[in-house]
């Protein structure tokens, strides 16, 4: 007689009030491939864990975005958010569907430079712009958005010495509803600071304030928010053409807009709540065209810095179960060979997980921890998958944003990334670090080389 | 089987006729003694507990959904399966937690299971919540309570100087306060965000009466019912133990007017405070039936079969009459019920 | 080691306690178990008996029958007496 296929015994007391599991079958789904490439082989090939991004979704989710907002208004112009994933490859995806860059540090700007973005379509945004840093945006005649008086002084010097002028714009902080405010960066509208740099940088000879920028939040839930950004922004652009003759040739929305993965604490699925990518363009698009600075001269342009919203459904993280064991309280926990190391954005996300081969329909809660030997390194506090075993595979989903660049080396290096074109193709866009990678940064002074005698 | 009577199927949850009760049981027993539907009642749980699932004079069949933070797409799941045994007509949501899931797959249950409700949408059941009621009243012709959420303490501290005490401090979910000083204010303000964490809600305070309407809404701007009602005994979960059936012009009056400004969709419940001054200011609207819906019918409107009618495409005709003086009193009873009933219920998910 | 007297467990999986009104949900592995405790069988021979009727290796089994033996005895299930 053939064996029976073995699944681990397993016992779950029925308490009132904890639900049931009918009908939770997607959290058991098993998702064997991604765009039809099998994770098995990926994980073979690539190692675990291994992160894998879809060149496909990228290009829909930016095409999706682009529509939303090109259907509603004439001219939409996207500048790829470098913090949220700087990898080359990625970069040039969206460069290839025409955005622009939009950077925060002069290493994203050289990144954007070598991604072959000209320099005039550069957003150089942030607090920390170095003097060589404006020097170089300047030469390259980039976008300067302003944060802080100190940049106002510190460009006028430069200009005066280089003899040049530059295009700018300013950063405005504003109330839009939504608490907390975003009041560290740029100028306060409200109590009067925006208008007050407005009127400085106007003193400028050699600065051109063509833009005025916003960036009210992340993980924007309420697209009514974005309406009140734009109308204030509208209000101080017409306010500028009244004072100065002066027409602001574009409004930076920025980003913030929300992706699919659900915030820690939030009771309902992130997907079921958030705005789509319309609601974001109805509320911006529809405010700026019924505004009276719209109506009075050419209609500004539009630009976008929308980073997470795009790339997040993208980015895949795979990886393996390394231990199972009980906890004080007999609670099972489940040790990945992935943690906060990998996935930053575990700290505020429950992120979806699901197993990448087929299980009854029997499932239990568990803790899921990372490799790390660190308390800190909890990847799921709480979580219902199936009846694990070492070596079972994962896939966990909307990793694209921040992950790539907030990751850590931290005890583990940093894995490969790979990316999956559109016709199927995988491709190692990340090679996977070694020891020698992270030693050939560090020196040994002399008299702690090996062989040089003992130290004294 | 008394004939003329048309037979559907209604899917309904807030099975949970407990000491705080949902409103499913009620809903059922309106629907149960309707004059013109001919129910078979499907009765949808979350727990295994929830007492409609052994009521089975009430309850045809039962089935299990999975909890609305699993998300629409397992409700979505859960809800084929059950029509693939069922043919579910009508579905009435009653809980607060389930409603957003609900309204935002409604027209997928109509057009792909062929299974109707009657909501709200989604931008009409936000702009009734809590931290916006103050607006939706501005923009309907009501008064409500003046009310900030507030972040931290400074904003709090702001927040007070637009307020004459008392204020009421309210926390994110539960609890509140009356203060009568900036004092005693702030210290509200510590105990109550320590407690349940921040935002914390500033809020006007009406000294006065509390008094209730239940109210369905066709979503063209005619209100078809509506019952007001005041509370004669509240339990120690702040729920009506007993409750009477008043006449009160002026809140019919702005209970119809509200809900012909709206437009609203559905069932809700109004909790209104009538001030010592006689003004009725709109404590909030919840968006279902409420517990205390029975009496409506008791009273003489049947809003849970008017309901039923509407989602079906039909036009009852508006209820403008009930009879007033009539009380409802709870009770509870102990159903006794085999081990192999919840053993069903909790291994296969279906009674 | 021997299971409570007068567990009950239904051919789903659903386990009554009636000692403490407490019930649980177990699988198809689990169900065996517990039959091989009520047959009075030692925590070898059940090793034995669940090798010749599953494809699994003896390591993990080893583990997740000890791990499962915890759990029974967490809830209480097992006779304290008896063991």
């Amino acid at each position: 007689m053939p064996l029976k296929t073995y699944e681990r015994p397993y016992l779950r007391k029925l308490n009132a009030g904890l639900g049931n599991k009918f009908g939770t079958r997607n959290s058991q789904v098993p998702v064997t491939e991604i765009d039809g490439v099998p994770v098995a082989k990926l994980m073979e090939e690539y190692g675990s864990p291994c992160f894998v991004l879809s060149e496909q979704t990228i290009r829909q989710t930016y095409r999706n975005a682009v529509r939303a907002f090109s259907t509603r208004y004439p001219k939409v112009q996207m500048a790829w958010s470098y913090k949220t994933n700087y990898l080359n490859a990625v970069c040039r995806i969206f460069h290839d569907e025409g955005s622009w860059a939009e950077v925060v540090s002069i290493f994203e700007y050289r990144k954007a430079l070598a991604n072959g973005v000209p320099g005039t379509q550069i957003l150089f945004n942030g607090p920390d712009k170095s003097e060589d840093d404006l020097r170089t945006a300047v030469q390259h005649g980039s976008l300067i958005h302003i944060d802080h008086l100190d940049e106002v002084y510190l460009l006028s010097e430069i200009l005066a010495s280089e003899g040049l002028k530059a295009r700018v714009a300013l950063r405005i902080n504003m109330d839009t509803g939504v608490y907390p405010l975003w009041d560290r960066f740029g100028f306060n509208y409200e109590n009067g600071s925006a208008w007050t740099a407005v009127t400085k940088v106007m003193a400028q000879p050699r600065m051109e304030l063509v833009g005025l920028h916003c960036h009210i939040g992340t993980y924007m839930l309420s697209a009514q928010a974005y309406a009140v950004a734009s109308h204030k922004l509208c209000d101080l652009a017409d306010e500028i053409r009244k004072q100065y003759q002066r027409r602001i040739e574009y409004l930076d929305l920025g980003g913030g807009f929300a992706s699919g993965n659900t915030l820690k604490g939030s009771y309902l699925q992130g997907s079921d709540v958030i705005p789509t990518m319309d609601d974001y363009a109805e509320a911006i698009t529809s405010t700026i065209l019924q505004h009276p600075f719209a109506m009075s001269g050419e209609i500004p342009t539009l630009y976008l810095e929308s980073g997470r919203a795009l790339i997040d459904d993208a980015g895949y993280l795979l990886g393996s179960v390394l231990a199972l064991k009980r906890l004080g309280d007999g609670r099972r926990a489940t040790i990945m060979d992935f943690g906060v190391n990998l996935l930053f954005t575990s700290f505020w996300y429950e992120h979806r997980i699901s197993p990448a081969q087929e299980y009854s329909s029997h499932h239990e809660d568990m803790v899921l921890y990372g490799p790390l030997c660190m308390n800190i390194d909890v990847v799921r506090e709480n979580v219902s998958l199936p009846l694990l075993k070492r070596g079972d595979r994962v896939v966990v989903h909307r990793v694209g944003a921040y992950n790539m660049t907030q990751w850590m080396q931290f005890i583990q290096m940093r894995p490969n990334v790979v990316l999956i074109d559109r016709q199927g193709q995988v491709h190692l866009i990340r090679r996977r670090e070694t020891v020698d990678t992270l030693n050939e940064m560090e020196l040994t002074p002399l008299h702690l080389e090996l062989g040089q005698g003992k130290p004294a | 089987m008394s004939s003329g009577r048309t037979p559907c199927t209604v899917a309904v949850s807030g099975l949970n006729n407990i000491d705080s009760p949902g409103p499913g049981m009620p809903v059922i027993r309106a629907l149960r003694e309707s004059s013109n539907l001919e129910v078979r009642i499907v009765g949808l749980s979350y727990d295994s507990l929830e007492p409609g699932l052994y009521m089975h004079d009430l309850v045809d069949k039962s089935y299990q959904i999975p909890l609305p933070s699993a998300g629409t797409e397992a409700l979505l799941e859960r809800l084929k399966y059950i029509q693939s045994i069922e043919q579910i007509d009508v579905l009435i949501p009653n809980f607060d937690a389930e409603l957003h899931n609900f309204i935002r797959i409604a027209p997928l249950l109509r057009d792909s299971l062929r299974i109707k409700t009657f909501l709200p949408d989604l931008a009409d059941f936000d702009a009734r919540h809590k931290a916006v009621l103050f607006e939706y009243g501005q923009q309907h012709g009501v008064l409500v309570p003046k009310s900030h959420t507030v972040f931290t303490l400074m904003e709090f501290h702001r927040a007070l100087e637009a307020y004459t005490y008392p204020v009421v401090v309210k926390g994110k979910y539960y609890d509140a306060q009356i203060a009568y000083s900036a004092d005693e204010a702030v210290s509200a303000f510590y105990k109550i965000s320590a407690k349940w964490g921040l935002p914390v809600l500033l809020q006007e305070h009406v000294r006065g009466t509390e008094v209730n309407v239940t109210v369905l809404g066709d979503g063209t701007g005619s209100c078809i019912g509506a019952v007001p009602m005041r509370k004669l005994y509240i339990t120690d979960k702040g729920k009506a133990w007993a409750g009477v059936s008043i006449e009160d012009e002026a809140l019919m009056q702005l209970s119809r007017t509200l809900i012909e400004s709206s437009r609203w969709k559905g069932p809700c419940e109004l909790e209104f405070m009538r001030s010592e001054e006689g003004e009725y200011y709109l404590m909030e609207m919840n968006p279902r039936f409420p517990a205390w819906v029975y009496l409506a019918f008791g009273c003489g409107q049947n809003h849970p079969e008017a309901l039923v009618q509407m989602a079906m495409g039909h036009r009852p005709e508006p209820m403008t009459k009930y009879r007033v003086g009539h009380m409802f009193i709870r009770y509870s009873q102990d159903l006794i019920v085999p081990m192999e009933e919840f053993e069903k219920i909790s291994t296969l998910g279906e009674l | 080691m021997k299971i409570s007297q007068n567990i009950a467990i239904s051919e789903n999986g659903f386990l009554f306690n009636p000692a403490t009104g407490d019930s649980f949900s177990t699988n198809a592995c689990g169900k065996e178990i517990i039959r091989l405790l009520q047959e009075g069988q030692s925590q070898a021979q059940i090793l034995e008996a669940l090798q010749r009727e599953f494809e699994v290796d003896q390591a993990s089994l080893e583990k997740d029958l000890a791990d499962f033996l915890y759990m029974l005895g967490n809830y209480r299930l097992l006779d304290a007496n008896a063991q």
